[in-house]
């Protein structure tokens, strides 16, 4: 507003100038003439005066005009050329700056491009170098990421703020069932009570290096009872002395372990209990009994109680019995395997310790709850005890009344295995078991016999394996972008003596959204129907821990604003009311800075919503569409995609929450280094420089 | 020498024998299904001694046995606390209530009724 109001001032300027030129000919024309003739001068002056203002105004326009014209060119065009040359400064990738203006500004646009480009290349060689070098370390840390994929505890490893710097899927999963968010940079306290943790930091750190780990049992909101196992993380080779840098938790759910001792202690209780009661009514019908005054009706009294008390004995037992199978086969870690799959791994370890080709026979589309090792393991013990001397040994996989048939198979005659092939150790190969035939047909809740086969001579050894209950277990599915689950980088941050506006920007953990409503006035009851965000820690775009929710309105959907958003009614329905979502963003968004693009509108909508949803978003909040104001100050167009363009990025989906909170997200991205050239590093620099900025001042 | 029983237990088949021996003694007696037919029992009736099962529905033995102890016009009611929980910390909860004894099932009759005379004494 103030570049305007001096260009103003100095294409008046020469108007003014020229209209005191005129004043000072006049003057002198006048001063210089006759006394006498100045009366007929000043009546000729006077009436050719139209002729002379005229005169005046046509060259104060033709100044103005030439003046504004230089102005265009070498003020403005210098100005916008300077912003298009710091863009490129601060990202390389920018687009090249277009030329425009005069010869002088082209060629300098041009030099600066050849620059931008040399500058280019020698980023790229470094950036080649330095993917080379981190290609093995990206290597090393996808293998740990791969192998805590594949943990079946969730694993969580935190610096010694609690921040969250690595984590699985396990992980994340056990605590979403009672709400809890685990994602990077976040704190443990939130999800586990901070008086265990630190509980179990202090024993940790008495312990020591080479310490065990600390143990503790905790139970979740929702009754979920999890067994946490806590281990130090110290720096390598400082010796045992050397302070904690961090801590690993490894949580496992017990809550289903638990509730099967606690379910067989009761049953065993119930039992001891009723057998006790049968055996009084039993012991004392007999003890009348043996009365030898006793009436024939009494007797025969007493020993239908006898009857009685046994046969419900009897059926106590078998219902106990019955329970306990099934608790067996939960007991030990069985999983879902094709059985053609374990067939043929079977036939291979067949084949690596006895030599001998095992042909495999597997009803297809079979499934099995097994251990895998363990029975894989009988099957080679099996094969090499009694092979030698039966001959070539064939797998035969059957379904048979809920159950399968495992057959290790013998063709023609072949003697019964030596006595002990059920008892004794396995030994496969040079290893040698600590488990036996029985144990592992006990193991899965079956049998395991040696048979003949009806017609024919075939000999065999059969085991009796449990079925996998319903469909397999589909593996997880991979994510199209694969998430980031570490960032060891956390391990350095600490929030410690410094409040939120020192800290720079790029150390902040941020949460970038974007809100789909009914329409734009939120004070007139539109609704907010979707909200999307994304997660910015130690400067890097978690774009796997998005936020993505439709939300019910509670109010019809305008057909006008359908095309916009792409959200029709029927959509909506079925999804959660603005109440019950803002808590659950509001626990997304917790401990990071809100940054949204022209944000003051979204948080309009939030503001409003406090009173039904209980929550308030009282953290700072960044607005990428004012600090773009900042870096680019003589662009006027400050819009998502005009702003994106500017800046080189690839629109995401637009007009969808999240694909705008991810463009949103780049956008603030790229602005960190633009704003750092500009002095502007902190938070609390960007707070100021926001609310100093010329579209600040334009409120909703 | 003649007196009042009061049998409260849950299980027909024990109840047959113990009304059986009780009456072979010469004793008048009272049969109960639950912990509040006994409580009303016990009220009404005034027996000389209770035979209190521990497990029962509506009131437990326990909750009978305390009941009785808490109300002055019945609680020098002998009680005898018959119950399948064998446990110690059960036995003393039974104690803990204010039972004069406790026996646990199964028991010899002979040592049950020589208990009983004791207490009738």
């Amino acid at each position: 507003m103030r570049g305007d109001r001096r260009l103003l001032l100095a294409l008046l300027a020469p108007g003014v100038l020229l209209a005191a030129w005129e004043a000072v000919a006049l003057l002198l024309l006048f001063t210089g003439a006759a006394p006498e003739s100045r009366t007929g001068l000043g009546a000729a002056l006077s009436t050719q005066a139209p002729v002379l203002a005229v005169w005046w105004l046509a060259a104060a326009a033709a100044a103005a005009f030439g003046l504004y014209r230089l102005h265009a060119v070498f003020v403005a065009g210098a100005d916008r050329l300077a912003d298009a040359t710091r863009v490129l400064a601060g990202d390389p990738q920018a687009p090249a700056i277009p030329p425009q203006g005069n010869a002088t500004l082209r060629a300098l646009a041009e030099a600066i491009n050849t620059l931008a480009d040399r500058h280019r290349t020698l980023r790229s060689d470094m950036d080649e170098r330095i993917a080379d070098a981190s290609e093995a370390v990206a290597y090393q840390r996808d293998q740990l990421a791969a192998l805590m994929a594949e943990l079946e505890q969730g694993v969580i490893v935190c610096n010694l703020d609690g921040r969250i710097l690595l984590y699985n899927q396990q992980s994340s999963r056990l605590f979403a069932s009672c709400g809890g968010t685990v994602g990077l940079g976040r704190s443990i306290d939130a999800l586990l009570d901070p008086a265990l943790i630190a509980h179990a930091r202090e024993m940790l750190e008495q312990r020591g290096a080479g310490g065990a780990p600390a143990h503790f049992v905790t139970g979740l909101p929702d009754g979920h009872l999890l067994r946490v196992g806590m281990a130090g993380v110290r720096p390598a080779g400082e010796g045992a002395t050397a302070a904690l840098t961090g801590f690993v938790l490894l949580v496992d759910d017990i809550t289903e372990e638990q509730r099967a001792h606690a379910s067989r202690d009761a049953r065993l209780l119930t039992l001891t209990e009723a057998s006790r009661a049968s055996l009084a009514a039993m012991q004392a019908a007999l003890d009348l009994m043996d009365y030898p005054d006793l009436a024939e009706d009494e007797r025969a009294r007493f020993q239908a109680i006898v009857r009685d008390e046994v046969s419900a004995m009897g059926r106590r037992l078998e219902a106990l019995a019955a329970d306990t199978s099934e608790d067996l086969k939960g007991r030990w870690p069985l999983q879902d395997m094709l059985g053609a799959d374990l067939l043929a791994a079977a036939a291979r370890r067949i084949a690596a310790t006895s030599g001998d080709a095992a042909e495999t026979d597997a009803e297809p589309g079979l499934w099995l709850r097994v251990d895998s090792f363990a029975v894989i393991s009988a099957l080679a013990f099996l094969a090499g005890r009694h092979g030698a001397a039966a001959g070539r040994p064939a797998l035969r996989l059957r379904r048979a009344e809920g159950r399968a048939h495992l057959d290790l198979l013998w063709r023609g005659e072949s003697a019964e295995p030596a006595p002990g092939w059920q008892t004794e150790p396995m030994q496969v190969g040079d290893e040698r078991l600590p488990l036996t035939v029985r144990d592992v047909a006990e193991r899965h809740g079956g049998e395991v016999w040696f048979g003949r086969q009806r017609e024919g001579s075939d000999r065999f050894v059969r085991f009796l394996l449990p079925l996998a209950s319903g469909a397999p277990q589909a593996p997880l599915a991979p994510s199209d972008s694969r998430p980031v689950y570490y960032d060891f980088d956390l391990f350095r941050a600490s929030a410690e003596g410094s409040t939120l506006d020192e800290r720079p920007l790029t150390g902040i953990s941020y949460t970038v959204f974007d809100t789909e409503t009914t329409g734009l006035d939120p004070a007139g009851g539109d609704e907010i129907i979707q909200i999307g965000a994304t997660r910015i820690v130690n400067g890097r775009l978690l774009d796997g821990e998005c936020f993505d929710q439709l939300v019910n309105p509670g109010r019809h959907i305008p057909e006008a604003s359908i095309p916009i958003h792409g959200i029709r009614p029927e959509m909506v329905r079925s999804k959660p009311p603005i109440a019950e979502v803002l808590p659950l963003f509001h626990a997304f968004a917790a401990d990071t800075v809100l940054v949204g693009h022209n944000v003051a509108f979204d948080m309009r909508f939030l503001q409003i919503k406090e009173a039904v949803s209980g929550v308030r978003f009282e953290q700072p909040v960044l607005d990428t569409l004012l600090l773009a104001s900042i870096v680019h100050p003589h662009e006027t167009e400050h819009g998502l995609e005009a702003t994106a363009a500017r800046l080189g990025i690839n629109l995401a989906a637009r007009h969808t929450a999240v694909g705008d909170a991810l463009t949103t997200a780049a956008i603030f991205l790229k602005l960190l280094p633009l704003l750092a050239q500009k002095g502007i590093t902190t938070l609390g620099e960007a707070r100021a420089a926001s609310a100093g900025s010329f579209y600040a001042r334009l409120r909703y | 020498m003649s007196a009042t029983v009061l049998i409260a237990d849950d299980e027909p088949n024990i109840v047959i024998s113990l009304e059986f021996m009780m009456k072979r003694e010469g004793h008048r007696v009272l049969v109960a299904r639950d912990g509040a037919e006994a409580l009303e029992a016990i009220r009404r009736e005034r027996p000389a001694l209770v035979l209190l099962d521990a497990t029962m529905p509506v009131h437990s033995g326990f909750e009978v046995c305390e009941a009785v102890r808490a109300d002055p016009a019945i609680r020098d009611i002998r009680i005898l606390m018959l119950t399948a929980k064998g446990r110690e910390t059960d036995m003393a909860r039974g104690l803990g209530a204010g039972a004069d004894a406790y026996v646990t099932k199964p028991f010899s009759t002979r040592e049950l009724l020589e208990k009983v005379r004791e207490m009738l004494a």
